[in-house]
């Protein structure tokens, strides 16, 4: 056991942060953890990446990936936090992306992964449904087959920025009359061009439309689309969750989060003095510190076991329970420092020309929104409960 | 011992109950919110006709005799309907610093307006680097001649758009911070040299930051006794901060009905998700906080009138364990409503974010157990030599 950087990791560490200072767009330094971006900021970044051949680190070689060591990768996500970047959404890179490589056939493989790697082609996830959240396996949208066709019909909803996506991959019920509701289940991609899909708009309680409703009326898919095999579509399904949760940690962003919750309780006053000096107050923080250093190690562990070839298990579920706990309390002890200012709503008050006067210190602005956005995390990605439940299961075997 | 409402609070409760049930659901609440002005006139001007705006004043004032017990009701059923008209702002806090300080003057001048609905305050207390702390206080006040010239910044003025009348605290002496030197007026909104940028905040209410320019104001415009006014800053925040206690129990309470009826209808795995004993204890913790809250703000409310020590300590305990229970109910509501829980579409997250917000209000979690605290250290017998 060895907690140091060997001279390799540590020259890797300087490799990837000139990288990055070079390279990521100056303009979007420290937007990593907005919810309100254009298309092009979301992507910018992994166009670079994709360029340089680091979109996808985690994936094997032969398919684009880095053949970084967990620790390299660990560096990596380190070093992009520092700067707080947009990284590559998870839905092509960390989703349909190791689906696609593991299970569907080499036409589909050659015809999908280079544009995930690149970020020329947008995905979105088509997973939930207004009745199928935590019990996903109860989904209802059907894919008939029609000829060399597939005719889905259904509503997917939660379906995370598909105002922007290109592709959708689906879970649809293939078999109706199978025994299990596991079963029956098919694994989809499909054009968003396609007709009959349409997407409505959610609006959240932090004010932003991250998430969309989309319905499938008589839409026609090629059967060449359906990954791996018809009805097996579950052991996909879960397959991706499991490496949903493994990123879902989130560890340097919220390291990264740690230090300007800091900045900023350093610069709020309590009483004339900095917040930051206040006992209460940093002992919240020193709180979440140590919480988010056993979460980290934590996280060290199951990557090395991951290298070792026993990618992630039933304990990833540990990193999605704790890693959100961890984000939303962050959010929330940000919303604490700036005191008062946690209430002006400000968000397109620069378009509306009234902003004569500023509101507060800019980093206020978004410490009310963002707490309210990080409580989807508790509930997404199968929720906190569910989480617990697999361990209760797959663990502690009861 | 009596835990009863008087026969008129209860009617009160019951005719303004009905008020927002009729005209007040969450969709009319919503249009409001959304709309250019964001409030409602001629619902205040309802509020004044059921007696709201007199129901805490006494009879000499014109009031209808009533006290905080009144104010408490009203908010309740605020806190119920997410109602985003003023009340704390103009009756509490304007109507606390008249009835408790306003020479006869003053109490002409804007009693009667007040409690017709026809005049509407806010409070301009906060600034933008005092955070908590009520005498942390830049913005000055300056003797010329018989009356003052302010100037300053006041933060997040909560209904200043809507007002005509402002409430200022400012320094005419002392150093910042100091218990002395602090000074109350009454100040016209448009008076010459008051500027406002109006916003909303993100729990659908508005509120402004206040500039003051060389606002010159007349010696009658001082509320109380010049570098005096402290105290009755503290007494009035303290009633504001019982009533928004109050406004937090009608919110925890409808927040959670809300989660269990939910849990009753909604179904995953072949079962409502009522059924699952994890939810369930949860939901009964919620229940819990609420009956606490209850009885916290009651427990405040009546209190009000002690002793300073003792008020101080009964609104901050009230105010810790309401910040804390208001958190607990509205975080597990959203969870147990899952992705629905996070739509502006249901009613439920304008609760919790009303509930997160009443916190960062009057002094959090963390101003009020330090107060408490402060407080109780303050009271502690000698140890014997």
């Amino acid at each position: 056991m060895n907690l140091e950087f060997s001279q390799d990791e540590i020259a890797f560490r300087k490799e990837v942060r000139a990288f990055i200072e070079e390279n990521y767009p100056k303009e979007l330094i420290g937007m990593g953890s907005r919810e309100d971006l254009t298309r092009e900021q979301f992507l910018a970044w992994h166009k670079i990446l994709g360029e340089k051949g680091w979109s996808a680190p985690a994936w094997p070689e032969k398919y684009g990936g880095t053949g970084w060591t967990s620790t390299q990768r660990y560096i990596w996500s380190e070093e992009n936090a520092r700067l707080d970047t947009i990284m590559p959404l998870p839905f092509g890179v960390s989703m349909v992306g190791p689906v696609i490589y593991t299970f569907a056939n080499e036409e589909i493989k050659e015809r999908h992964l280079p544009g995930i790697l690149s970020g020329d082609v947008w995905w979105c996830q088509g997973y939930s449904e207004p009745g199928a959240g935590s019990d996903l396996a109860s989904l209802k949208t059907t894919a008939v087959r029609d000829g060399d066709h597939y005719v889905i019909n259904g509503q997917k909803t939660w379906t995370t920025l598909a105002q922007f996506a290109d592709w959708i991959f689906v879970l649809c019920r293939t078999d109706p009359d199978a025994e299990k509701p596991q079963e029956g289940i098919s694994f989809i991609l499909v054009d968003m061009k396609t007709p009959g899909i349409e997407v409505r708009p959610i609006r959240t309680i932090d004010g932003g439309h991250e998430v969309n409703e989309t319905w499938f009326t008589d839409v026609r898919v090629p059967v060449e689309n359906l990954v791996g095999e018809e009805n097996k579509g579950w052991t996909y399904a879960k397959f991706l969750l499991a490496h949903e949760r493994s990123g879902i940690a989130g560890v340097a962003r919220s390291k990264r989060g740690v230090e300007r919750l800091r900045e900023i309780a350093s610069t709020e006053l309590i009483d004339g003095e900095p917040l930051l000096g206040d006992r209460d107050f940093s002992r919240k923080i020193s709180q979440l510190e140590i919480d988010l250093t056993a979460l980290e190690f934590t996280e060290l562990r199951t990557l090395a076991r991951e290298s070792e070839g026993k990618g992630p298990g039933p304990e990833s579920s540990i990193l999605k329970v704790k890693g959100t706990e961890i984000q939303q309390r962050l959010t929330e002890l940000t919303m604490e420092a700036v005191g008062n200012y946690a209430q002006p709503y400000l968000r397109g008050a620069a378009d509306d020309g009234s902003n004569e006067y500023p509101v507060g210190p800019d980093y206020a602005h978004v410490a009310s929104p963002n707490y309210f956005n990080m409580r989807k995390t508790s509930i997404y990605g199968g929720s906190n409960e569910i989480q617990r439940n697999i361990i209760t299961k797959m663990i502690l075997g009861l | 011992m009596d835990f009863n409402f008087t026969e008129e609070q209860t009617m009160i409760r019951d005719s303004l109950a009905r008020l927002i049930r009729e005209q007040y659901d969450f969709d009319t609440r919503r249009g409001v919110v959304e709309s250019d002005s964001g409030w409602r006139p001629e619902m205040w001007a309802q509020f004044a006709e059921l007696g709201l705006l007199m129901a805490p004043f006494s009879e000499d004032d014109g009031g209808l005799g009533g006290d905080a017990v009144d104010a408490m009701v009203v908010m309740e059923e605020f806190g119920k309907g997410l109602v985003v008209e003023p009340y704390i702002p103009t009756v509490v806090c304007a109507g606390g610093f008249l009835k408790h300080a306003g020479t006869a003057g003053q109490k002409e001048e804007h009693m009667a307006a007040l409690m017709g609905g026809e005049r509407v305050f806010a409070f301009a207390y906060a600034e933008p680097r005092g955070r908590y702390n009520l005498a942390d206080l830049e913005t000055t006040a300056k003797k010329d001649g018989s009356g003052y010239v302010i100037n300053g910044q006041k933060a997040v003025v909560i209904g200043a758009p809507w007002a005509s009348h402002l409430i200022v605290t400012a320094r005419t002496g002392g150093d910042r911070r100091d218990e002395n030197g602090v000074s109350v007026f009454i100040v016209a909104k448009d008076a010459e040299g008051v500027t406002t940028r109006d916003y909303p905040t993100i729990d659908g209410r508005r509120a402004s930051e206040v500039y003051f320019e060389n606002v010159s104001v007349g010696a009658d415009a001082l509320i109380g006794d010049e570098g005096a006014g402290l105290p009755l800053v503290e007494r009035v925040v303290d009633e504001a901060t019982a009533a928004a206690c109050a406004e937090a129990v009608g919110a925890m309470g409808v927040a959670h009905q809300m989660t269990v009826e939910y849990s009753r209808q909604r179904k995953q795995f072949g079962t409502p998700i009522g059924k699952f004993q994890v939810l369930q204890h949860r939901m009964v913790d919620m229940f819990m906080e609420h009956e606490q809250s209850i009885s916290m703000t009651y427990m405040a409310t009546l209190k009000l009138g002690e002793s300073d020590v003792e008020r101080k300590k009964a609104v901050s305990a009230a105010k810790v364990r309401i910040g804390q229970g208001g958190r607990f109910v509205g975080q597990e509501a959203i969870q147990i409503h899952g992705g629905m829980g996070m739509t502006d579409e249901l009613a439920v997250g304008h609760y919790f974010k009303r509930l997160t917000m009443i916190d960062s209000e009057f002094g959090n979690v963390d101003h009020h157990m330090k107060r408490y605290t402060a407080l109780s250290a303050a009271d502690m017998p000698v140890a014997a030599e």
